[in-house]
Parts: structure tokens; C-alpha cells; sequence
């Protein structure tokens, strides 16, 4: 059996353009991983049921172990590694995050975070139904939701505070 | 004084790398080389006949396809049995790859080696296998049948185990109740986010072995490695940067997969990764907790048990790498918080042809604690008194510490309680959950639903030996580095260690840098398991750090021309007690530690040979000293300390959808002194959450071929937030006699006792018993249309 074809792919992740070379059945998640390197992003069940791949695609919390690659060119992808402003300075949720004691492991942390990214840079006062809706497709084995649950709350909280 | 960092609910610094994407898990290492991929067995009981690999050779990228016939050397051995045990007669542990029979579906059975997982997947489909399928020996009925997993194991029986205090069968004699009980319990996993992973590169130049593995044992994986591969330790390097999650399962090592890749890095020349899938968590890794208990129960008319007879059986699947911890386990932790004068258990562990049970978080202590709670709260129904009320009446007192179960723990060390206060614990959890206004609540109920409330005490033995050590050095520019050898997985260690070794030193927290779980920076340790890290590592890395600061201190004494005993350190500086003007800081400290020829920095010099600093007439390092301002500190407890706790729940269970929902859920725990409570209290909700898992969502559903039917997380019901509630924690601390620092381990305390304390809840609501766990709403809407629970 011979190597299947090869596709130029190009990707903008973080605000830069890269290209990336890889079949058509290159998932999103291990192009990002493998091909680009950026290990932030994690797979936790590579079925779409974890959230731990989460990533932004245009704004919005996309699996990235159920999308292949080439699907999602010239799209905006925003990964945990782009969180962060140019000078290191945390975004709310990493920091909410830290504060609250919002993780363990940290082996789901990027998935949740990228989640609670997208709830809080549209909504930054969540009720806490909202905060549940959004998170609930996201698993954590470590901290039983709760300090993730007021990290949340806390990042939208710095968000408000911040605008003020 | 420098401020106390031992006891703040200090930020952890592992998170600036763990928010930022910077964390580096196993399968973040490189990309480049081989990935290995595993065929499994699709037959829970096979004979295999023939394996075809090759069309799988032809797909391209693919290095090598490796049967049992192809392994060399001692990888042609079953796996090493971890822990002998002399009840476990009839051991039995897998091949590396199988040796013409697979025993659970699951079992590796041909290894790919390709350029990337894709490629490895594609070559998996072409290899052709054939099989001669047997019946499958699936669950304890069908062990206790006549279909056997192993031909020359007689019955299934790996182990028949047998303790006993007092004299049991006079106790039940004369008892003025007695009464029977039989409890079950199933399997779940530990389900760590993270599954099993290593990458093994080899540098032939050096001849080294490095090896990043997802384990929470390092030194576990390196001596395997070394001992199947037949190289020297000194060749492996194992270390665990960050592990994705643990609770037990990453300490079963070796796995298949870390001899493979580290002998495909030799052998290949190149990096090789294996990064397990989700599936083969579920299919190939380890599981917890299928057992089922008859109790024999006598007591007097006040409650008091006069004598407790257990028997149970333990599934062990298919082989017993880890020996008999779990079931030993279950033995020992029955009796919890209460006397026993006459308590007698017997086990039985039995194969089957499913995964491999090894401890799980909590490791069979969740089973233990249903056992005796289930079993108070039947005394209290029969007698008509209140549950609490007989817990206090079996208390073991605070002033009976210490207190000899009479029985030998899972350390092989006899089981003495060293402290705590169970009764007050009890009354704290009462309080907190507002036990006695409960008849009340429960007539406020939700219109269609029944109100319960449930309360379950337990003991845990913690922070076990054989040992842990701590190596602590101050660096020229005073940063201090501290290393251990057990692994993290989320318990924030690099947070508490660093917490611990300022207050000893005397230093700021943030001039302190935690390594822990590589070999290269420490080749002793045990690992991260019941519960142990904090004790063992905790009291070590303090050890080590008091040793430092007797030296800096009379290092600094020669420099000061003072009487060390007026020495002090505040705030990383050594100076005359209560002043700072006659002083040199720690950094000067080590310069003055290590007399130096060759200088690199301003500061050096002062150590350099035409310094003027010393006594000529002695040599620049003394007898019985050594350079550096380090030390190494060990911890080697002569038993295990005991932590316990009390649990309340209370919840109320729909009457149409047989739902189970929590209403309040507390927790009063007893780890002696808290190093930093925000992590204990994260470790509690982590618990809490498994437990619930386990008691209303979560079960290994095998069918009756072994076939496991919800091999992925979209069937197998790990809870969401929407499933977890709040928990409400509150903390007692009875300081441990046996280390200086009095703790008591704290990491899987949280799991224990959640099953007892919500069948409590459930059978108060409902009016009938409740036998078994997990229990889910269709069982319950069972249950009551027959108002019973059928031992299934
Ligand atoms: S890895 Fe994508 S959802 Fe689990
Ligand atoms: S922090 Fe470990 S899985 Fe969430």
C-alpha cells in the first residue's frame, strides 16, 4: 500500500498563517499537535465527547479531534497558547483559573478554558445556568467542576471589572 | 520572621505552565520516529491459531510487526507479579504480547511499529488473525462456575485469605441479634483524562535510555525497563513531567507498551511513542471494584456489635499483577471508626475473563466502608434507633489511640490506628448537615419526591512506606532546588513541597523550584499512590531541608565568627537571632559551601583558593562533610497513619423518573495538619465527584462474551458538571504522632465513603434496602414496584 496523498494546508492559528502538509484525514487536533507543535491542545478520548481538543474556530468552541485539517483553512483558529496577550500578560479565564485553584492535572484545562473563553468574550455576566450550559461538555476527572464552576464565575467577573 | 508558608491556601505554581498550553505531557514529546499501535484481542477466551502480518509489512511507513514469536530475550516472560503475597497461590500475569491463548478482550497481541499512528492503524486492519474462541468466564457467578480463564488454575481461585480477632463464632453464638447481609458492589476505572503514554528515545552516543512516561511511579518503570531489556540502571532515565491524572491505574508498571517502546528505541534507533486511545483505556489498562460481601452481624440490645463475620469474593480479572492490595485492603479497612472485638474475614479472588483489576482510587476501601456503614445502618433499622446514634456507640474513643485492629495492613505491617477523633467528626458532619431537623426537611419534600438523608464514617490507612527521600540544594544565586522521586498527577506537590522546605529553611516560596518524578534527579522512591506523597515526600524533602539549614548555619557561623546555637535564618539570610545587621545571605552560603579553584561570578570569588577564607591547617572540605549547601532527607515511616472522615448526604429521589438528585453533600475529613487546605479541598472534590460517579453513573458493562459495551466516554457515564454538585467541607486535625510534620495523607479520602453514605440517603427516602452499588434510576424503579433489592 503507497502513502496516500499529500495536501498543502494552510491554518491560521494564534494570528499567524502556517502551512502544514498532511493528508485529507489529518485531524484539526494532531495537526496542531504534531505538524504545528502546539502541544496545548490535548486529546483526551479523540471521539468528541471529552471537550479536552476544544479549540476556538471563528469565536467558537470546536472539537478539533471530530475536524479534519483541511476543513477548517483560512479559518480563525485560536488555541490556549494564544490566550495570553503579546507581553504574557494572562488572559481572565488563566487567571480565574489559577485563582480558583481551577485545576489539578491539567490535562482538560485548555479545553475548558478555550469554553469558558468563548462564553465570557460574549457574555461577561453569565447566570450560573449559563455557565453550566457551556461547560457541560467538558469532562475533568480531577476537581469535581466545582472550582472550575467559580473560576468561571471569577473570569467573568475580571472581564467586568477589567472593561470598567 | 519569615511568614509561614505551611498551612496557606497558597496559589499553586504548576499552573502558569498548565493555563498557558506550556505543560508537558508524554505524548507532547516529539513527534518525530515510530509510533507503536497494538492489535487486541476481540475474544475475551481465545486459543489463537495463526497470525498473517504480511500485508500489513507491505503498507508503507511501517517499520516492523511484531508477534510473540518475534519477541527476544527475557521479553518472551509474563510480566512481573509486583506484589508477592502468601494467600495468592495461583499468580498469573500477561506476555507482552500473547503466548497463543488471550484472556480479556483487550489483550495485546501484535505490535506495530510505523511512522506515525495513522500509518499503524491502516497496517493494524491487515493482519489476519485467527482464533478458536472458548466461553468466556465473565462476573463472580460464572468464576464460581465451571468454565476456567487459566487451565491450570483450579476454580478461578487466584487467592483464599483468611483473618480473624477474637472469636467470632462465640460472639455470634451469644449475640442477641444476629443478622445477614450480602452487599455487591461493580466495577468502574479511574478513567484519568490522560491515558497510559510513553516515549522512549535512545542515545546511542551516550547509551542512554531516556523515557517520558505517564506513571505516577518513575522508578518503577526505569528498574522494569532495565530488568526485561537486561541493561543497567544507570542506562534508563524515566521522568514524568506532567501527568494527565492518575488514581492508581499509571502505577501498574510495566506495561506492555513500556518495554516495547523502549526496546523499539534501541532496536530502531529512533524515538518511539506509544499514546494510548480511549478505547484502550477502557479495554486494556486496569479496573476497580467488582466485589460481593455476605456479612453475618451480631449485637446486643444497645447496638453495640458483639461480632462481624465477612466473606467475599474479589474479581480480579483475568491476571493479578498487583497481587491481592485490593482485596487485602477491603479486609483490613472494614472495621473503620468502630470496635471490633470479634471480627473475622475471609476473601476469595477469582479470575475472570475481563480487564485486570489493580486499585483505583480509594482502592477497595469504597467496598469496605459499604460494608460496615450498610451494615450499621441495618443494626439501627432493626433496633429502632438513630443511625448516628449507633455509630457512637461502636466508636473507637480518642483517648485509645493508639489502637491495634489486631490485623496486618497492606504495608505487611500490623494496622495500628496512631490518632483521631471519630466521634467528634461525626458531630461536626451532623451539625453541618443539620441531621436532627431532618424529619422536618424530609416532610418539605418536592411535591412526587422522596426525601433521605444518609451519614458514613471511615478510616483510611495513608502515607504508607517503604519510603520516600528529598534532596534540597541552595544555589549560588539562592534559588532553591528540590526534587523527589514519586510522580505528580494534580496534587499540586510542586505547590506544598516548595511550601514546606521555605518554612524549614527559612526561605521566600517563590525562591523555591520542585522537581518531582525523574530518576535523573532522584533515583530512590516508592511513588504516588494511597495516598502517600505528602506524608512520605512531604516529611522527606523537610528532613533534607533541616539538614541544609544545620549547615548553612555553621558554615555561616566560621564566616560570622559566631556560636552557631545564636544562628538564625529569616528570609533566605543567616544571621545573630533577632537581628539582621550581623548577617550573610544563604547565596553567600553556598559559595562558602563548595571552595572553589576557578571562579565564574563576582560572588565565587570569596570562595576561591587565595580568599584568606579558613584554617589552613585543615583541609578546604572536612572530614565527613561534603561540598555544596545541599543535603538528601529520607522519610521511612514505621507504619501507615490512619486519616478518616464522615460524609452526609442528603437527596431526594423523583417518584416518576426514579432520579437520584443530591441536595447538600458535606464532608468532614481529618488529614492532621493541612499544608495547604485550597489543595486539600480540591483533592476532597475530585474524590467526592469519583464517588458519586461510581454510586450513580458509572459501571463496566460487560456482556456475557466479555465484550465491554461502553468502551468509550460516550456510553460509559463519567459524570459532566451537570452530575456533580457542590460539596460542603469542613476539616478536623488531629496531628499524626508518627512524623514530625503530623500529617496524613489526603488524595483519595474524598472516594471512600460516597457509596455508603448515598445508599443511606436512598434507602432512608425509599423505605427499603439497598444492597448494591452503582445504583441506577431503572434499577430503582425496579426496586420499587417489588420494594426490594434483589441481590442481582
Ligand atoms: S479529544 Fe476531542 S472531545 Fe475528547
Ligand atoms: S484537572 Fe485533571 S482532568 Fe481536569
Amino acid at each position: 500500500m503507497n502513502a496516500e496523498e499529500s495536501y498543502e494546508i494552510r491554518l491560521k492559528v494564534n494570528g499567524r498563517t502556517q502551512h502544514v502538509t498532511a493528508p485529507a484525514r489529518r485531524l484539526l487536533s494532531d495537526a496542531l499537535r504534531g505538524e504545528l507543535g502546539l502541544t496545548g491542545t490535548h486529546v483526551g478520548c479523540e471521539h468528541g465527547v471529552c471537550g479536552c481538543c476544544t479549540v476556538l474556530v471563528d469565536g467558537a468552541p470546536v472539537r478539533s479531534c471530530l475536524t479534519f485539517a483541511v476543513a477548517v483553512q483560512d479559518k480563525d483558529i485560536r488555541t490556549v497558547e494564544g490566550l495570553a496577550a503579546g507581553d504574557g500578560e494572562l488572559h481572565p479565564v488563566q487567571e480565574a483559573f489559577k485563582e480558583c485553584h481551577g485545576l489539578q492535572c491539567g490535562f482538560c484545562t485548555p479545553g475548558f478554558l478555550m469554553t469558558a473563553c468563548a462564553l465570557i468574550e460574549q457574555n461577561n455576566d453569565p447566570t450560573e445556568q449559563e455557565i453550566t450550559e457551556a461547560i457541560a461538555g467538558n469532562l475533568c476527572r480531577c476537581t469535581g467542576y466545582q472550582n472550575i464552576r467559580a473560576a468561571v464565575r471569577r473570569a467573568a467577573e475580571i472581564t467586568r471589572s477589567d472593561k470598567r | 520572621m519569615t511568614p509561614q508558608n505551611f498551612g496557606r491556601a497558597i496559589r499553586r505554581t504548576e499552573d502558569d505552565r498548565l493555563v498557558t498550553g506550556r505543560g508537558s505531557f508524554t505524548d507532547d514529546a516529539g513527534s518525530t520516529g515510530l509510533s507503536l499501535t497494538m492489535i487486541r484481542s476481540p475474544y475475551a477466551n481465545a486459543r489463537i491459531l495463526s497470525i498473517d502480518v504480511s500485508e500489513a509489512l507491505e503498507v508503507e511507513g511501517v517499520q516492523a510487526v511484531l508477534t510473540y514469536s518475534d519477541l527476544p530475550g527475557r521479553l518472551v516472560e509474563p510480566l512481573p507479579l509486583l506484589i508477592p503475597h502468601p494467600s495468592l497461590v495461583a499468580p498469573r500475569t500477561q506476555y507482552i504480547l500473547a503466548n497463543e491463548h488471550v484472556r480479556y478482550v483487550g489483550q495485546a497481541i501484535v505490535a506495530i511499529f510505523a511512522t506515525d499512528r495513522y500509518v499503524g492503524e491502516d497496517a493494524a486492519e491487515r493482519v489476519i488473525i485467527e482464533y478458536e474462541p472458548g466461553e468466556a468466564v465473565v462476573g463472580i457467578d460464572a468464576a464460581l462456575g465451571p468454565h476456567l480463564v487459566h487451565e491450570d488454575v483450579p476454580g478461578n481461585v487466584a487467592a483464599d485469605h483468611s483473618e480473624h480477632v477474637g472469636d467470632v463464632d462465640t460472639a455470634l453464638a451469644n449475640a442477641s441479634h444476629v443478622l445477614e447481609l450480602e452487599l455487591n458492589m461493580e466495577r468502574s476505572m479511574g478513567s484519568s483524562l490522560e491515558g497510559r503514554a510513553s516515549h522512549a528515545t535512545w542515545d546511542r552516543h551516550s547509551r542512554k535510555l531516556r523515557i517520558q512516561n505517564a506513571t505516577q511511579t518513575p522508578t518503577s518503570v526505569r528498574f522494569a525497563v532495565a530488568n526485561i531489556l537486561e541493561i543497567p540502571d544507570e542506562q534508563v532515565e524515566v521522568f514524568a513531567i506532567d501527568v494527565g491524572g492518575g488514581f492508581g491505574t499509571k502505577v501498574i508498571h510495566p506495561w506492555p507498551e513500556d518495554i516495547l517502546t523502549a526496546w523499539g528505541a534501541i532496536e530502531y534507533d529512533c524515538p518511539v511513542k506509544f499514546t494510548e486511545d480511549r478505547v484502550e483505556h477502557f479495554i486494556s489498562s486496569s479496573h476497580e471494584r467488582a466485589q460481593r460481601h455476605q456479612i453475618k452481624v451480631g449485637f446486643d440490645e444497645e447496638g453495640r456489635i458483639l461480632g462481624l463475620d465477612v466473606d467475599f469474593i474479589h474479581d480480579n480479572g483475568a491476571y493479578t499483577p498487583y497481587g491481592m492490595i485490593a482485596p487485602l485492603i477491603t479486609a483490613t479497612q472494614l472495621p473503620g471508626p468502630y470496635k471490633l472485638p470479634n471480627y473475622r474475614v475471609r476473601f476469595r479472588s477469582v479470575y475472570t475473563n475481563t480487564v485486570q483489576v489493580t486499585p483505583y482510587r480509594g482502592a477497595a476501601r469504597p467496598h469496605a466502608v459499604f460494608s460496615m456503614e450498610r451494615t450499621i445502618d441495618r443494626i439501627a433499622a432493626f433496633l429502632e434507633i438513630d443511625r448516628a446514634e449507633v455509630r457512637r456507640r461502636n466508636f473507637i474513643q480518642p483517648d485509645e489511640f493508639p489502637y491495634d485492629l489486631g490485623m496486618i495492613f497492606q504495608d505487611g505491617r500490623p494496622a495500628i490506628y496512631d490518632s483521631g477523633n471519630y466521634p467528634e467528626l461525626l458531630e461536626k458532619v451532623l451539625s453541618m448537615i443539620e441531621w436532627d431537623d431532618f424529619p422536618e426537611r424530609r416532610s418539605q419534600a418536592t411535591p412526587g419526591r422522596r426525601r433521605g438523608i444518609g451519614v458514613a464514617c471511615y478510616v483510611e490507612g495513608t502515607g504508607l512506606g517503604p519510603y520516600e527521600g528529598g534532596h534540597v540544594r541552595v544555589e549560588t544565586g539562592g534559588k532553591v532546588q528540590v526534587s523527589t522521586g514519586l510522580a505528580s498527577s494534580g496534587q499540586g506537590h510542586h505547590t506544598v513541597f516548595a511550601q514546606i522546605v521555605a518554612d524549614e529553611l527559612g526561605v521566600p516560596f517563590e525562591d523555591v523550584e520542585v522537581v518531582t518524578g525523574d530518576t535523573r534527579r532522584f533515583q530512590y522512591a516508592v511513588g504516588t499512590f494511597a495516598s502517600r506523597a505528602a506524608v512520605t515526600s512531604g516529611n522527606a524533602v523537610a528532613e533534607a531541608a533541616r539538614l541544609v539549614k544545620e549547615k548553612a548555619i555553621s558554615i555561616a557561623a566560621d564566616a560570622l565568627e559566631a556560636n552557631p546555637d545564636d544562628l538564625e535564618i529569616v528570609d533566605a539570610q543567616v544571621q545573630v537571632k533577632g537581628t539582621t545587621a550581623r548577617g550573610i545571605p544563604l547565596a553567600q552560603v553556598a559559595v562558602l559551601a563548595n571552595p572553589l579553584r576557578y571562579s565564574f561570578s563576582e560572588a565565587a570569588r570569596a570562595a576561591t583558593q587565595f580568599a584568606g577564607a579558613g584554617d589552613l591547617d585543615e583541609p578546604p572540605v572536612k572530614p565527613g562533610e561534603d561540598p555544596g549547601l545541599e543535603a538528601t532527607g529520607w522519610y521511612s515511616p514505621v507504619r501507615a497513619t490512619f486519616a478518616s472522615g464522615a460524609h452526609a448526604v442528603e437527596v431526594e429521589v423523583d417518584a416518576a423518573t426514579s432520579e437520584v438528585e443530591i441536595l447538600r453533600y458535606c464532608v468532614v475529613h481529618d488529614c492532621g495538619r493541612l499544608i495547604n487546605p485550597m489543595i486539600v479541598e480540591g483533592q476532597i472534590h475530585g474524590g467526592v465527584a469519583q464517588g458519586i460517579a461510581g454510586a450513580l453513573y458509572e459501571k463496566m458493562a460487560y456482556d456475557e462474551d466479555g465484550n465491554l459495551q461502553n468502551a468509550s466516554f460516550m456510553d460509559f457515564l463519567m459524570p459532566y458538571c451537570t452530575e456533580i454538585p457542590e460539596v460542603e467541607i469542613d476539616h478536623l486535625e488531629t496531628l499524626s504522632p508518627l512524623n514530625p510534620l503530623g500529617i496524613k495523607g489526603a488524595g483519595e479520602a474524598g472516594v471512600i465513603p460516597v457509596s455508603a453514605a448515598i445508599a443511606a440517603a436512598v434507602e432512608d427516602a425509599e423505605g427499603f434496602q439497598i444492597n448494591h452499588m452503582p445504583l441506577f434510576p431503572s434499577e430503582l424503579h425496579e426496586m420499587r414496584a417489588i420494594g426490594v433489592d434483589e441481590p442481582n
